[in-house]
């Protein structure tokens, strides 16, 4: 059914299709109205056979996931940013012990400085801790996720990271179709764990394990991961099939025939750089456009695959790893070695700042000249920036780095874009 | 593409305003998308909210910097925040005010665009007599409607009870009919008061 909604209500509706049997909830911004959403649901009665917890931290909240999921329950929660950062223990826990918990992640920044808004950090920040990671262009897309997300947690026993950017989806109203309980039902089949506590079979779910196990329990990890690259592009053509619609798999090409010039990105700026590339096609630039859908596990044949044709790769990317530059065009780099084929880095929209098709148009022309730096800051005032460094260089004292970069930016509060 | 860009202050429900346009051009069969500018979530801080209406999927993820309309919630942010930056040369205007765009100091500015696409109307007194609170979103919304042409009153009504229950939908509804009325009779008389 065709609803004009809010994302984060349109991922509320989707879970409860799934039929969860414990969702724990802890408020972050700007995740925090799908688990309102949710309470609603279940206490409406619209969720039926649900336990919803509230808990007293991210940590408890993914503690007591991780506890609902090894008695054979299908959990849900949902965080983002520091959230993430306060459960980084039990996420290794979860994955490490094979629990298909499904969790959305509303992509925000991570602090010092304390920012709100929208940017890939924190997802970025557990790409190593084991779970599947999957990240949403669109509202429609963030809803259809969840759904492929329940049906690949427990196919693997993996647990899965839906990554939505906060605030441009979650708090967007678009359009969307909310499939009914009968088509989900019968696309996402009742839990069957492949471990549970059962007081008639008793099991012990982690135990201690020496130099003479360890390595061959994380090799098995590193492989179910791998197997999952080949069981996605698979589902993901099952659920268009069932659903009419494409949504999930490794990686989606968009106008790459024939380009010379590729650009990947991930989640909601894919729209952005669409709109941006057809009007750089419309005068003549052979530029497409690569969407990375899966992160982890990272699908290095499907992406190597995908940039076959190119002549240059522009990544641009929300996240920046301090001391290195990107995070996303490091893995890029790794899939081309051997190639000469060069990989232009772009950091954007750190902490919400717009991604606009203008500024978009002006560094992919600059990477299409191969005028391009490998490593490019999208619309960062480098004058702030030199500002801040020659006070540093001039006083000892200089004080605290946030205070004075705002300072030198002055009055934002009315700044549109 | 359409796009409309709303001004006002936290407390408001500037970003109200433009989920329940979108929900209005949605219910008309075309494509929408409806989002705020988050930052400031204090009463009385300046915030914005955009909305894009467009026959096909609507990709574009940036805000709304040459908005074709602007509804301005507010008028003692005119002279605060450059509410028409970017307003395209044949866009439309509503502020929610009792005075002129002159009186407002606007006048000069407003001079450069199509008087038949600027408005105003007393958005805030509406609302308290139909709702009962000065919450000016629907009405200016009912306004809207009227000015622009792009949507009409009977889908603004059914965005507001979508959005709004009981009471207080049919408060916003009569206060953006009535608005649409305003509206229109200032247009036949071919000033913008």
């Amino acid at each position: 059914m065709l609803k004009q909604i809010e994302g984060s209500h349109a991922v509320a509706e989707a879970v409860g299709l799934c039929r969860p049997e414990v969702i724990c909830a802890y408020p972050i911004s700007p995740q925090t109205h799908i688990v309102e959403g949710l309470g609603e649901m279940v206490k409406s009665g619209a969720i039926k056979r649900c336990e919803f917890i509230n808990v007293e931290s991210e940590f408890a909240a993914m503690s007591v996931a991780i506890g609902a999921s090894a008695a054979g329950a299908r959990a849900y929660t949902a965080t983002a940013s520091q959230g993430l950062l306060y459960m980084a223990e039990a996420l290794f826990n979860a994955s490490g012990l094979g629990l298909p918990i499904v969790m959305t992640v509303a992509n925000r920044a991570i602090g010092a400085p304390i920012n709100i808004w929208n940017d890939h950090t924190d997802a970025m920040s557990q790409r190593d801790c084991g779970w599947i990671q999957l990240f949403a262009e669109n509202n429609q897309e963030a809803l259809d996720l969840h759904i492929q997300a329940f049906r690949l947690a427990e196919k693997l026993s993996l647990p899965v990271m839906v990554c939505m950017d906060g605030f441009i989806l979650t708090h967007a109203f678009e359009r969307v179709d909310v499939p009914t309980q009968e088509q989900v039902d019968a696309y996402l089949p009742p839990f069957v764990p492949r471990q549970v506590l059962d007081p008639g079979e008793p099991v012990s779910i982690g135990a201690m394990v020496g130099p003479e196990a360890f390595m061959e329990v994380r090799y098995l990890a590193h492989a179910k991961q791998m197997q999952a690259l080949e069981l996605i592009p698979g589902w993901a053509a099952e659920f268009r099939r069932a659903f009419g619609r494409e949504a999930g798999g490794l990686v989606r090409t968009y106008r790459t025939e024939d380009a010379d010039t590729i650009v990947i990105a991930l989640g909601s700026v894919l729209g952005t750089v669409k709109d941006t590339v057809d009007e750089m096609r419309d005068r003549g630039a052979k530029i497409g456009v690569v969407g990375i859908a899966c992160f982890r596990p990272w699908p290095l044949a499907a992406v190597r695959a995908a940039l076959a044709g190119a002549k240059r790769v522009v990544v641009l990317e929300k996240s920046l790893a301090v001391g290195v530059g990107g995070i996303v065009s490091t893995n890029v780099r790794t899939t081309l070695s051997g190639r000469a084929t060069p990989v232009y880095d772009v950091i954007a929209g750190l902490g919400g700042r717009a991604i606009t098709r203008a500024s978009l148009a002006r560094v992919f022309a600059d990477a299409i000249a191969d005028k391009l730096e490998l490593n490019t800051f999208l619309d960062l005032d480098r004058s702030v920036v030199d500002r801040v460094l020659a006070r540093e260089r001039e006083v000892r004292r200089s004080g605290p780095i946030a205070e004075n970069v705002l300072k030198e930016v002055g009055v934002v509060a009315a700044r549109i874009g | 593409m359409f796009q409309i860009r709303i001004h006002g202050r936290g407390g408001q429900g500037v970003v109200t305003a433009a989920e329940m346009l979108s929900i209005a051009a949605f219910r008309e069969g075309r494509f929408a998308q409806a989002f705020p500018s988050f930052g400031s979530e204090r009463t009385g801080a300046p915030v914005v909210a955009f909305c894009r209406v467009d026959d096909k999927e609507i990709r574009l993820r940036e805000p709304i910097m040459q908005p074709d309309a602007l509804i301005i919630q507010d008028p003692t942010l005119l002279h605060q925040v450059d509410v028409f930056a970017g307003l395209v040369p044949d866009g439309y205007i509503l502020i929610n005010t009792t005075r002129s765009f002159d009186e407002l100091g606007v006048g000069e500015f407003a001079s450069g665009f199509d008087a038949a696409h600027l408005c105003t109307v007393p958005a805030t007194e509406l609302a308290l007599k139909h709702v009962g609170r000065p919450v000016p979103n629907a009405a200016l919304l009912g306004g809207f409607a009227a000015v622009s042409g792009r949507i009409s009153l009977d889908s603004v009504a059914a965005a507001i009870r979508d959005t709004f229950s009981g009471k207080l939908a049919e408060g916003n509804v009569a206060a953006a009919t009535e608005a649409f009325r305003h509206v229109s009779d200032e247009m036949r008389g071919g000033g913008h008061a």
